[in-house]
């Protein structure tokens, strides 16, 4: 963390007074000619965004959850009316420097609360329309280059995620070291190579490319960065995977993981309990993966989603039932921190349908402006990622 | 000849050219298009039996009940591609069912499975197109799936309408036990929450017209899919999770659909309606037309052919058997440059893999699983698009090693449940000749 956070202010403060020693001028310049990388990480089940950024200044927040709330004196205050659960204090330093953006009161225009409905329109990303074919992180690989390499949108998941789903070339993996042909592989490389057939040849020759940049990149075991721990079980590990490829320069840009468990109708919990649990799982891996890409971070988003909130009250049975609104996290280099999205209050009259957070922010707003501000797509080539939408709000997470 | 037999089969086994040059092409077709007159009890004796479901109301024995019922009918629907001889019936099943995909991992979607695709789909492949999309709009899984089932005019009183039909729902499937309840869920608790009324919903209605008929440039507005989904309101599911009219949650305003207008006060045949508009529609003759060509010819089906196979469509009132048989002798079917043309779906994949070894499957689990890893679990697609056929949806870089891997693991062997037989020799050659750029191909 702090080799990142002397990177980020340190270095950037230093170059810009003219007196940068000669190492941080060639660390800055090798900086920006990397590749900016977005790493996309779904909640599945629908994260109860209340008790995920707490906002503890608002009085109908405690009566309506009379025993799921987080005591006010039991928060990470971020700034003095929003504050994190506990769980996720790993990623106050984060929050500290400003890398950690917030966009509360986030989500879709479409009122479904359908987990299969409300993920399905997150990862394609056209709400409301299931008739697209691709999903968001592909079309951004789409229209940002021709570049037929499948290392630049991977996925560390066991089947390709929706959000990734499309033309672009793409891999959906388990680990870096799974990734690779368990037979004649050779005879293969050469049965394709030689074939007539273009449209496989080229493919058949994309993945044996991949595979050799990922032997030679990362073909050691992977050591994290000094200090750097990540949780224990496949949402750590994937994470690390992440780590691993961003520093190993395959060419990666998109990265996608999961964590599920997210849909806690019945005893959710409080300061601990299961979403206590599943809070801190996700923020120590968050928190790891930060501090293991290091300056790399400088160059990256991390984003986190989840496909609706829950509702404000709970309910009978110390959970809580599908809602409306959630929060959203935006880590990086180059984030402007805070929490952002107009609050529209918990109080009857401001929810959606009288129960749930109302959405003040449409979530491809969010997208929308990491795509363009941060992974430099113009804003033409925006209506492609995300068609039909036009952006209705600055949500203002990537500083200009 | 292996052209006939790459499209209109799962691929060919070892003699199967000579079986059918034997019995005469135009026979064999006429059997293919006449499944009832094939002898197929081999195939039959072969497959898994279903489970019968827990009795109790235990949540996660459902769940558990629930997925391994999704493995037993994806071995079945294995099995019955590799060894049926109604192959042209199967391979239309799997067309059939991708158009009216529905997907098992949507809350309860998984319980009518068995009966969706033994009574709705499969028998109704060779069958009117009216008459499978009205066995389709009635099923279990699609009003289930598409929340059918829960659309409701909007001034319903929840008391009187679904509040209570939920608890039954909830009751009912004697053979399922008490099952999971659906999202979105509406706790007893919340007075709020039962104020609120669930109205229309909008999902059948729009992928009705834009899925299963018309098709996406069919020419119908929002305000069609309004009125075609208020049509249906009250098209649910009893407590035994058959298909049910509730008057009482029908909207029995007038609706205007693609231009006929459905007049006030009507019921059930307000749905019935709809459907002989959109059936009959040159729309959606020209698309089921397109998809069929697509799937039997080419990805890019020559606008000649869809052209003919609307025409007979309309003709014949829909005949699916016909539109087939138009498609499937016409001379762009024969032509030399659709052949090889289409590149196959993971599924054809396998199921030919092991019609051309051989090799006899007393276990199809280990391929469900391929499956998985190939990108196409069976019932296990999100969108109501189901799965595509054509090539850009299935070649990837990730996916032709995955083939390459599955074909080693095949011809080693060493796959459980899996025999080939004593002829295969060279292991190696055989993975060669299954992952090889041409076997990805029919």
């Amino acid at each position: 963390m702090n080799r990142r956070v002397f990177l980020k202010s340190g270095a950037m403060a230093m170059l810009s007074l003219g007196f940068a020693p000669s190492f941080l001028g060639r660390a800055a310049a090798a900086a920006s000619a990397r590749r900016k990388l977005l790493i996309a990480i779904f909640q599945r089940g629908a994260v109860d965004g209340l008790n995920m950024v707490v906002p503890y200044g608002e009085a109908d927040y405690y009566r309506m959850r009379p025993t799921i709330a987080i005591p006010r004196d039991a928060v990470v205050d971020l700034d003095g009316f929003f504050g994190l659960h506990p769980s996720m204090a790993p990623l106050k330093p984060l929050w500290d420097n400003h890398s950690l953006a917030i966009v509360h009161a986030c989500g879709s225009p479409d009122n479904t609360r359908s987990h299969f409905d409300a993920q399905d329109y997150m990862e394609s990303a056209t709400p409301g329309v299931k008739a697209t074919r691709d999903g968001w992180l592909n079309r951004y690989l789409q229209v940002s280059s021709e570049e037929r390499n499948p290392l630049r949108g991977v996925a560390l998941a066991r089947t390709m995620p929706r959000s990734l789903e499309g033309s672009a070339p793409a891999l959906a993996i388990g680990s870096v070291d799974e990734f690779g042909v368990r037979g004649p592989a050779a005879a293969f490389q050469d049965e394709y190579a030689g074939s007539s057939d273009r449209v496989l040849s080229a493919a058949s020759n994309d993945a044996f490319a991949a595979m050799r940049t990922l032997r030679q990149a990362a073909g050691v075991p992977y050591r994290p960065a000094t200090g750097v721990e990540y949780p224990n079980g496949p949402f750590g590990k994937a994470l690390q995977e992440i780590a691993r490829l961003a520093k190993a320069d395959v060419g990666l840009e998109v990265a996608f993981t999961e964590l599920g468990n997210w849909d806690h109708h019945v005893n959710e919990g409080s300061v601990t309990g299961q979403i206590a649990t599943r809070l801190d799982e996700f923020s120590r891996g968050l928190a790891a993966l930060a501090m293991d890409l290091g300056d790399r971070l400088a160059d990256t988003v991390i984003v986190t989603m989840s496909e609706f909130g829950r509702a404000v009250a709970e309910n009978g049975n110390g959970g809580t039932d599908h809602g409306h609104g959630n929060a959203m996290m935006v880590i990086g280099g180059n984030v402007g921190g805070g929490v952002h999205g107009r609050w529209p209050g918990l109080g009857e009259p401001h929810r959606f349908e009288g129960r749930d957070l109302a959405v003040t922010t449409d979530f491809r707003d969010v997208f929308g402006e990491i795509v363009t501000a941060h992974m430099g797509v113009s804003s033409d080539a925006l209506s492609r990622v995300f068609p039909g939408h036009r952006a209705a709000s600055d949500p203002a997470v990537i500083r200009g | 000849m292996t052209h006939l037999l790459n499209r209109l089969t799962f691929g060919p086994r070892a003699g199967d050219v000579e079986r059918i040059r034997a019995t005469g092409i135009d026979k064999w077709l006429d059997d293919q298009l006449h499944p009832g007159r094939i002898d197929d009890h081999v195939a039959e004796a072969m497959l898994p039996q279903l489970e019968t479901a827990p009795g109790g109301s235990d949540q996660k024995e459902l769940r558990q009940f629930a997925r391994r019922q999704v493995v037993t009918l994806a071995s079945e629907k294995l099995l019955r591609a590799m060894y049926s001889e109604r192959q042209l019936q199967e391979v239309l099943v799997d067309f059939w069912f991708n158009h009216f995909n529905v997907y098992a991992g949507k809350g309860r979607t998984s319980m009518f499975l068995p009966d969706y695709e033994h009574d709705v789909i499969r028998p109704h492949v060779f069958d009117r197109f009216r008459d499978l999309l009205e066995a389709d709009a009635k099923s279990g899984a699609m009003l289930f799936y598409l929340d059918n089932w829960m659309s409701t005019a909007a001034d319903t009183n929840q008391d009187a309408g679904l509040g209570i039909r939920d608890s039954r729902v909830r009751r009912r499937f004697g053979r399922f036990g008490r099952i999971p309840n659906p999202a979105p869920r509406i706790p007893a608790t919340r007075p709020a929450a039962k104020k609120r009324a669930r109205g229309v919903n909008e999902n059948y209605g729009r992928e009705l017209l834009e899925l299963h008929t018309l098709g996406v440039d069919g020419g119908y507005t929002q305000q069609d899919v309004i009125n075609v989904a208020r049509a249906f309101t009250g098209w649910t599911i009893d407590r035994d999770g058959n298909f049910r009219f509730v008057a009482a949650l029908h909207d029995t305003g007038e609706k205007t659909v693609l231009g006929h207008k459905i007049k006030a006060g009507g019921g059930i045949e307000d749905g019935e309606q709809v459907l002989d508009i959109v059936a009959s529609h040159p729309a959606t003759a020209r698309h089921i037309a397109f998809e069929l060509a697509q799937r039997l010819v080419s990805d890019e089906p020559p606008k000649a052919l869809v052209d003919r196979a609307a025409k007979r469509f309309l003709d014949t009132k829909g005949d699916l058997r016909e539109v087939v048989k138009a498609i499937v002798t016409s001379p762009e079917f024969l032509s030399a440059d659709v052949r090889n043309a289409k590149f196959k779906t993971p599924f054809e994949l396998v199921v030919s893999a092991v019609r051309t070894t051989g090799a006899s499957v007393s276990d199809a689990r280990p391929f469900v699983q391929t499956l998985q890893q190939l990108g196409e679990p069976l019932y296990m697609c999100q969108p109501p698009t189901g799965y595509h056929d054509t090539a850009d949806a299935w070649v990837s870089a990730g996916g032709l090693v995955t083939r390459m891997n599955f074909a080693t693991r095949l011809a080693s062997g060493n796959m459980p449940g899996v025999e080939l037989p004593s002829t295969v020799r060279d292991s190696k050659a055989l993975a060669l000749q299954i992952g090889s750029p041409e076997f990805q191909r029919h």
